[in-house]
């Protein structure tokens, strides 16, 4: 049966790449975006661009107004208390990098920061590389068959040596909701900080920090529908007190000297530069977008398409998944073929997927693979765009078996 | 400069080849050509990085000619290193330097394997293949 996506007509661009007979599956990666979005940007730029946090002028208080207004349109869509908890950065990997050289103070030789075997290379190197400059060791808690965070142990390996927990919402190659409740309620019994990697996790469903109860979440604009080259950091206000100012420059200071300066507090002290003023006020057009939308409808459609995802993966003979995904994407490998042909031959027939190791070498490593391909959704897709997907897959298994 | 006679020979079916699943197969049949590495030339030094899936890359000069032997676990890497191999079959240093490869792709109509995007591997291959060829 035909399943429609009604937001399809938002996007512009579905239709454009309909025309280039591109059937866009890869969502996980980045977002596809919405013509209120499109709007928002044309609006900034042609009614005036202007820095933000230093003008006097008409345009720059304008500019200055639209900006913050995006912190609270994000404080809101987190439930944040406050939206000075919201830092704006440039993505969810350079939010990440802020933590690991804004915590390092922090950190004596010996201390142990736990993160999980799924990690994305965003969440692994950054706390890997401030391991190695401070002598600490880096915990990596094991997941259990079904490709969740193994509770049993994690709760054992995460102790008091714990300075702190970093871990994914939800897995971009393994599609599961990971454990979070009793694992950073177990790491803050113990002490540590407890960092969330929320860039797959945001875009599915609305998530309250405050009842989250982390101290840091992150995600990306660019994969929640939003522009590109902005990130947000969540903290909790006393949690963000015990960063050490990372970047140095404009805006960050309170007042400067030849040899000596005193910083903000966040956020603008941890916003060095001109930030990406259109980026941020498009992200605010896109909440403004996903908060208009009929949640639950959203969910519906979404998980109807996974299940149909999934049934037409598990129909055809030969073919693994990984884990067991639950929504928004699945990855998978065919017996006795490589991922690097299946991926030449869908790409051959417009079909937009994603092959290879998908920023977590270690995690398909350990599950003895060297790649997969990844199919994942957007609320744009349709039943339409699976079935090209499916008579492609065959077409391709054909011709390579 | 004429073409070398097996890269003839390729060229005529890949110019009358219709379509994207001809142009696969006939990959997939040319890779079959190469010659197999031995279990020592699969050596990291010999292994190209930047490829999806494992690629190795063998050079040899005889008499200033070069030959070259390349392997990869995929097909469709294997049958772009058959047809870059053929091409490029016991030229000198400076004719390979002076090779315009991309163009050979594009005569084959291949030339999107070799778009920046593409993570086959043929343009880290291509890369590797002009350094060792620099470097002897
Ligand atoms: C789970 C996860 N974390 C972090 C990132 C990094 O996001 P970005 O590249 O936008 O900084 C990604 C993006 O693929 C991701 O899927």
């Amino acid at each position: 049966m035909f399943q429609p996506s009604p937001w399809r007509a938002d996007f512009p661009a579905i239709d454009a790449l309909q025309r280039q007979h591109q059937t866009y599956l890869d969502s996980a990666a980045t977002t596809q975006k919405p013509q209120i979005l499109l709007d928002a940007l044309s609006h900034y730029y042609g009614h005036g661009a202007a820095n933000v946090h230093r003008a006097q002028h008409l345009p720059g208080a304008l500019a200055t107004q639209a900006f913050e207004r995006s912190r609270e349109k994000v404080a809101g869509w987190l439930n944040a208390v406050d939206s000075q908890q919201i830092v704006f950065t440039h993505g969810a990997t350079s939010a990440l990098n802020l933590l690991a050289y804004g915590l390092e103070p922090l950190f004596e030789a010996g201390d142990e920061i736990a993160i999980s075997a799924l990690e994305h290379h965003a969440n692994l190197l950054p706390w890997q590389q401030l391991a190695q400059r401070r002598g600490l060791k880096l915990v990596v808690l094991p997941l259990d068959s079904r490709g969740l965070i193994d509770l049993n142990i994690a709760l054992q390996l995460i102790g008091p040596r714990t300075r702190v927990l970093a871990v994914s919402q939800l897995s971009n190659v393994l599609g599961a909701w990971q454990p979070l409740e009793p694992l950073l309620a177990h790491a803050q019994a113990q002490g540590a900080l407890t960092v969330v990697d929320g860039a797959q996790g945001v875009v599915h469903g609305r998530h309250d920090v405050r009842q989250l109860g982390c101290d840091f979440y992150v995600f990306s604009s660019h994969k929640l529908y939003g522009p590109d080259g902005v990130g947000v950091l969540y903290g909790r206000s006393e949690a963000l007190a015990r960063l050490r100012h990372w970047q140095f420059g404009g805006e960050m200071v309170q007042i400067a000297d030849y040899h000596s300066a005193s910083f903000r507090p966040a956020p603008l002290g941890f916003e060095a530069g001109t930030p990406p003023i259109a980026s941020v006020i498009g992200l605010g057009a896109s909440l403004d977008y996903l908060a208009g939308l009929d949640a639950h409808a959203v969910a519906e459609h979404e998980a109807g398409l996974h299940r149909h995802l999934l049934r037409g993966l598990n129909d055809r003979e030969g073919i693994r998944l990984l884990g067991q995904p639950q929504l928004a994407l699945a990855s998978f490998v065919v017996d006795g073929v490589h991922n690097a042909d299946l991926a030449h031959m869908l790409t051959e027939q417009g079909i937009a997927v994603r092959a290879g190791h998908h920023c977590a070498m270690p995690l398909l490593k350990s599950l003895g693979l060297d790649g997969a391909i990844r199919v994942s959704l957007g609320l744009y897709n349709d039943s339409d765009d699976l079935q090209r997907f499916f008579e492609a897959l065959d077409q391709a298994l054909e011709l390579l078996r | 400069m004429s073409l070398p006679m097996a890269a003839q020979e390729a060229l005529n079916v890949f110019e009358q080849a219709a379509g994207w699943e001809q142009r696969a197969r006939l990959l997939m049949q040319w890779g079959e050509r190469l010659a197999p590495l031995s279990e020592e030339e699969k050596s990291e030094s010999n292994r190209v990085h930047g490829c999806e899936s494992q690629v190795w890359l063998v050079a040899e000069q005889q008499d200033g000619q070069w030959r070259f032997k390349g392997a990869s676990d995929a097909r469709i890497i294997r049958g772009l290193l058959a047809l870059l191999l053929v091409r490029i079959e016991g030229l000198s240093s400076a004719e390979l330097a002076q090779l315009d490869l991309p163009a050979w792709f594009n005569q084959l109509g291949l030339g999107r394997q070799l778009s920046p995007s593409r993570s086959n591997g043929l343009n880290a291959v291509l890369q590797r293949m002009s350094q060792l060829a620099a470097g002897a």
